[in-house]
């Protein structure tokens, strides 16, 4: 229960830091909130031979609105700033009501948005909701960087599409345009702990009161966050009807693969799918009025 | 390598390993015993601390990182040798520990929790204790103590 020893560098810039993860690739792990890492270290699963501290970079610690209101959230930024930003809440509302899911408050004070996509835990909240607001991740590495959409970040259980050299840098989410509404619920054993199942819901009307635009994502419901794209697509052109969304919530149990745990069999994590798809649908039609 | 931390207004110098968690630093190294270690990977709660004012994992940093920041720990509660703050004496009063382990760290959560929440309902101290497992299971007075004292101090203000 004691981290392996290790070098520890605390670099007070961004391009140091990067430097120094090109020069030791796999064997640095960078450290930012240290809320999945640390824990991992303390059992020995991870034992990093070199850690990158990001914590000095001032410049990392980053929140706030482009002009065409697009979020950008650096990689040291806190989940307590995030949640208590009055803007976040009201412009991307879902994303405060799912970090209030995460952990305790405890953790929240420490740990990072970025910190918590690179760990890429299946069953977090934060990968499915990221899918669901369409973001984009900066992937910055020494003398380069290049934008990957979430869809394309999460590859497996605690695998993404960063390359050894490279840093999750900015988190960007695209502004909600008029007209959207968005809920996020999960199921959990108990507060703070991982969702059993977790389902975020973004859906926009369009002029006439019908669905123009539908993104539906769960977390537990598989290796990665998964998009369910034929519910979501099922529901475009719909009055936004409980019937339609109990027909988009029969469809999500052919699109999701939950693998279950001592808390939640496959065969109940799949009702809790179904049940919180049509709920979070309804509550985002709601809320899109 | 030698850091300097700060603790409860007093600086700690100590030569030490960068693995070495900030919670052994503050039993080990300091002699700081009144944070608890229970669980170690950041479920139980037990050695909360204050980071710059903020509840945190003692078990989650490493002592290096600590420097240039102001900790304060379950020791700098109490006035003086022999007495309660009123949170402390809340929890006395209101039977809020049976065997004590898991204090310290709701302490230290409650601490900056009634100072951000002054009137809080029980819902609010109940999200806000969510975070620390008591295994005497003895929840219902631990709610109680932090009301008793979010009402105390209530009442301890000039022209309440």
């Amino acid at each position: 229960m004691k981290p392996a020893p290790f070098a520890w560098h605390a670099p007070d810039e961004l391009e140091a830091a990067l430097a120094l993860k090109a020069e030791h690739g796999g064997e640095a792990r960078f450290l930012a909130g240290g809320q999945s890492l640390v824990p991992a270290m303390n059992f020995r699963v991870a034992q990093p031979a070199v850690l990158v501290d990001l914590n000095r970079i001032a410049t990392l610690d980053t929140l706030g609105f482009t002009a065409d209101g697009t979020l950008v959230i650096g990689a040291m930024c806190r989940y307590r700033r995030i949640e208590r930003d009055a803007d976040v809440a009201r412009r991307l509302p879902m994303l405060a009501e799912a970090l209030a899911e995460v952990a305790h408050p405890q953790i929240r004070t420490r740990g990072t948005l970025a910190g918590n996509l690179c760990h890429a835990d299946p069953a977090s909240e934060m990968p499915a909701v990221m899918l669901a607001l369409a973001a984009r991740f900066l992937l910055r590495r020494k003398g380069g960087e290049r934008l990957v959409a979430a869809r394309d970040f999460f590859l497996g259980p605690l695998a993404t599409a960063l390359a050894e050299d490279e840093m999750l840098a900015e988190i960007h989410i695209p502004a909600l345009p008029p007209g959207s509404g968005t809920a996020f619920l999960e199921v959990a054993r108990r507060r703070g702990d991982y969702a059993m199942m977790g389902v975020a819901a973004v859906l926009r009307r369009g002029a006439d009161g019908r669905c123009a635009a539908a993104r539906l994502t769960l977390c537990s419901a598989g290796p990665v966050p998964l998009a369910a794209d034929r519910a979501a697509s099922s529901l475009l052109g719909t009055r936004l009807t409980a019937g339609d969304f109990a027909a988009a919530a029969a469809l999500v149990g052919a699109e999701i693969d939950p693998m279950g745990s001592v808390q939640a069999s496959p065969a109940y994590q799949r009702h809790l799918a179904g049940v919180l798809v049509t709920r979070a649908l309804s509550l985002a039609a709601e809320r899109a009025a | 390598m030698k850091i300097t931390v700060r603790i409860n207004g007093a600086n700690h110098t100590r030569d030490v390993e960068p693995r070495l968690l900030l919670s052994d630093f503050l039993r080990h190294d300091c002699g700081l015993t009144g944070t608890h270690v229970g669980c170690e990977h950041g479920v139980c709660g037990a050695c909360t601390i204050l980071w710059d004012g903020a509840p945190a994992r003692a078990c989650l940093a490493f002592a290096v990182q600590a420097e240039g920041h102001e900790l304060r720990t379950v020791e700098g509660l109490a006035p003086g040798p022999g007495q309660l703050n009123p949170l402390q004496q809340a929890f006395q009063d209101s039977h809020g520990l049976q065997c004590g382990y898991c204090t310290p760290g709701i302490l230290m959560t409650m601490t900056a929790f009634l100072e951000e929440n002054p009137k809080p309902d029980e819902a609010q101290v109940r999200e806000a204790l969510s975070g620390n497992l008591c295994r005497c299971t003895g929840y219902q007075h631990i709610v109680d103590a932090v009301l008793r004292a979010a009402r105390a101090a209530e009442q301890r203000k000039p022209n309440a």
